[in-house]
């Protein structure tokens, strides 16, 4: 875990798949700190064009739940770094919400994401929260108690996708996240460039990025691991 | 099971183990201002002074209840005439209503989803009503199938969507909808057409189509001075019949009947499932994922269904029975020929189910009007 004055950490989300292991190698050769690992849904109401295309990839090579959990295992012998899912609750309903959260744990993750299910809904479920700039500090304060080792700053209202810049509201929800919880701030949707991951690196402790990954990935690992490597540099120098 | 608490009590919209608020966190302050202003103006009486006036003067109501003798010889079964209402269906009931409710939010902006494009066509028109800016999504397969409502749309004012995800259709046009509303949610109401989707929406367009089965039950009193036996009306989302059934839910004398497209039938065929923010009845495979619904009816082509309608299912209080795309079509014929009421396909599918209801005495809601079917229901029907 990083704090504001040590390295800041680099998360590359990936969706689930027969190349995901190679992938995420190649993340992590690049300087990926944690991969998220998108676990498809047929109606991902939180993502944009990119990850949905991907999710609807995914499913039409028969990445069910169950497949899903065999990629995490094969992702967790590839790479020795954080792995988190990332999902949505009409997985949870199919597979039970403990047994998938159980599953998931064995099959090598260190947390999970849900992404519509909010911070006050099913909070026996263990996982990383994600806050929004529309948040109110109690909510944030909420997420804050309860989040599984760091929280996930939305930097925009919208979906996850590539954007030209990072929203202004990012910086205020930084300062509030601040005030309310003293883990570390990893700050994802919209971050796709070498200059946005520094920008918003420079105020939170992380960054997470999926869309633009999604697209280079689909150039393969070595385009994926240049990619990465850029996105490291920018945010240690 | 007891049945589901009626409208206007403090905590209704969750509906047993149905409901609920399954959202990126984005919308969850969206969600508690519309909490907020819901409370605030269920209890004022101005509000619905306004709904009243606007819902009597300019959408037309009340709407009558017309015996449909040649269509049923021998019994007695009514049409509870939403087809008469302005821009054609129950759809403007709620739009005028969550129209009010966004202009008391303070909202400039409104989205809306549409399947068959009767929701969309209210939309527009109240937003045009009011000075609204109006954004209507509709999936590409649902804009062919239902040219005249775009058109209709766009003349009013409104800007019409095309969506090109999946299906093409109703699931796909709700998504995209939800993902513009997280996006612009601060300036940005979200009109939804039926009783579905997060807290509070299924409680708020409940309410707000009440006023069919109010109606219905007072006018089927006057005219026979007795509740009817079966209550029946067609369920995509389900807000006609949630509408019409909720004036009966308490006696339960009344038979409710949910007819859904038989290769639609959430309620069915579906398992529990969570889509477009709410946990309900899904037609959804055994990991969750949602399935393709198909029907000739638009308006009924949804993998979904409310979460107050499996409540309804659960506790037994309601039953839901299918009706083929055939069966609608020889209704849809049937009602023009013997009636002179051209029906919607969808309420087409209600009229299927009146022969094998038992009882003297019927009440069917008449969800919408069919001009907008007759393209493609000549062409299912081999005479274009």
């Amino acid at each position: 875990m990083s704090g504001p004055d040590s390295a800041k950490t680099l998360a590359i989300y990936l969706m689930a798949g027969s190349e995901a292991p190679e992938l995420a190698a190649a993340a992590v050769a690049g300087g990926a700190d944690l991969i998220e690992l998108g676990f498809p849904f047929s109606d991902p109401l939180a993502d944009g064009p990119v990850v949905r295309q991907a999710a609807e990839a995914a499913l039409a090579a028969g990445m069910t739940t169950a497949a899903c959990l065999d990629c995490l295992k094969q992702v967790r012998e590839a790479v020795d770094v954080p792995l988190v899912p990332m999902t949505y609750a009409a997985l949870f309903e199919a597979y039970g919400w403990e047994r998938l959260e159980a599953d998931i744990h064995d099959a090598g993750a260190s947390s999970l994401i849900v992404a519509d299910v909010p911070v006050d809904v099913r909070p026996e479920l263990r996982r990383v929260q994600l806050v929004a700039p529309t948040s109110t500090n109690d909510r944030i304060r909420l997420a804050g108690e309860t989040t599984d080792g760091w929280l996930y700053l939305v930097t925009l209202a919208g979906t996850t996708g590539v954007r030209s810049d990072i929203a202004p509201a990012f910086a205020g929800l930084v300062e509030k996240a601040r005030r309310l919880y003293a883990g570390p701030l990893y700050a994802g949707f919209g971050i796709s460039t070498p200059e946005q991951a520094q920008s918003a690196g420079a105020l939170a402790d992380g960054v997470i990025v999926g869309s633009r990954a999604l697209l280079v990935a689909k150039n393969g690992p070595g385009a994926l691991h240049e990619y990465v490597a850029s996105l490291r540099a920018a945010l240690d120098a | 099971m007891s049945p589901p608490t009626p409208t206007h009590t403090a905590d209704a919209g969750s509906y047993g183990p149905y409901g609920g608020r399954y959202v990126p966190e984005t919308l969850i302050p969206a969600l508690d201002e519309l909490v907020a202003g819901w409370h605030e103006v269920r209890e004022d009486d101005a509000f619905w002074a306004d709904y009243r006036a606007l819902t009597e003067n300019y959408a037309g109501r009340p709407t009558p209840l017309t015996l449909v003798e040649r269509f049923a010889p021998g019994r007695r079964v009514y049409l509870k005439r939403e087809d008469l209402l302005h821009t054609g269906a129950h759809k403007l009931n709620n739009a005028i209503g969550q129209a009010l409710l966004a202009r008391r939010l303070g909202k400039k902006r409104v989205v809306a989803e549409t399947g068959a494009g009767q929701h969309g066509v209210a939309t527009a028109t109240v937003c045009a009503r009011f000075g609204l800016e109006c954004v209507v999504f509709m999936g590409a397969e649902d804009m062919r199938r239902q040219e005249p409502n775009v058109q209709r749309m766009r003349l009013l004012g409104a800007e019409v969507e095309q969506v090109e995800l999946g299906t093409k259709t109703l699931k796909e046009a709700t998504s995209e909808a939800i993902r513009d509303w997280i996006t612009n949610v601060e300036t940005t109401y979200y009109l939804i057409g039926s009783v579905v989707g997060p807290e509070p929406y299924p409680e708020i367009v409940r309410t707000f189509q009440r006023v069919i089965g109010d109606e219905s039950r007072a006018q089927i009193l006057e005219a026979e001075q007795r509740l009817p036996d079966a209550v029946i009306a067609c369920v995509g989302g389900g807000s006609n019949a949630i509408g019409i059934f909720s004036s009966f839910i308490e006696d339960e004398g009344v038979q409710l009947i949910g007819v859904e497209a038989a290769d639609a039938a959430s309620l069915q065929q579906g398992r529990p499932a969570v889509l477009h923010g709410s946990r309900s009845a899904v037609l959804a495979d055994e990991w969750g994922q949602i399935l393709d619904a198909h029907s000739i009816s638009a308006g009924l082509d949804y993998p979904g269904v409310g979460p107050e309608h499996a409540w309804l299912r659960d506790s037994g209080r309601a039953r839901y029975l299918p009706c083929t795309d055939a069966e609608a079509l020889e209704m849809f014929e049937k009602l023009a020929r013997r009636e002179g009421i051209i029906p919607a396909l969808e309420s087409s599918h209600a009229l299927a189910r009146v022969d094998d209801t038992e009882g003297d005495l019927i009440l069917v809601c008449l969800s919408g009007r069919g001009d907008k079917d007759l393209a493609e229901a000549l062409r299912a029907m081999g005479e274009a």
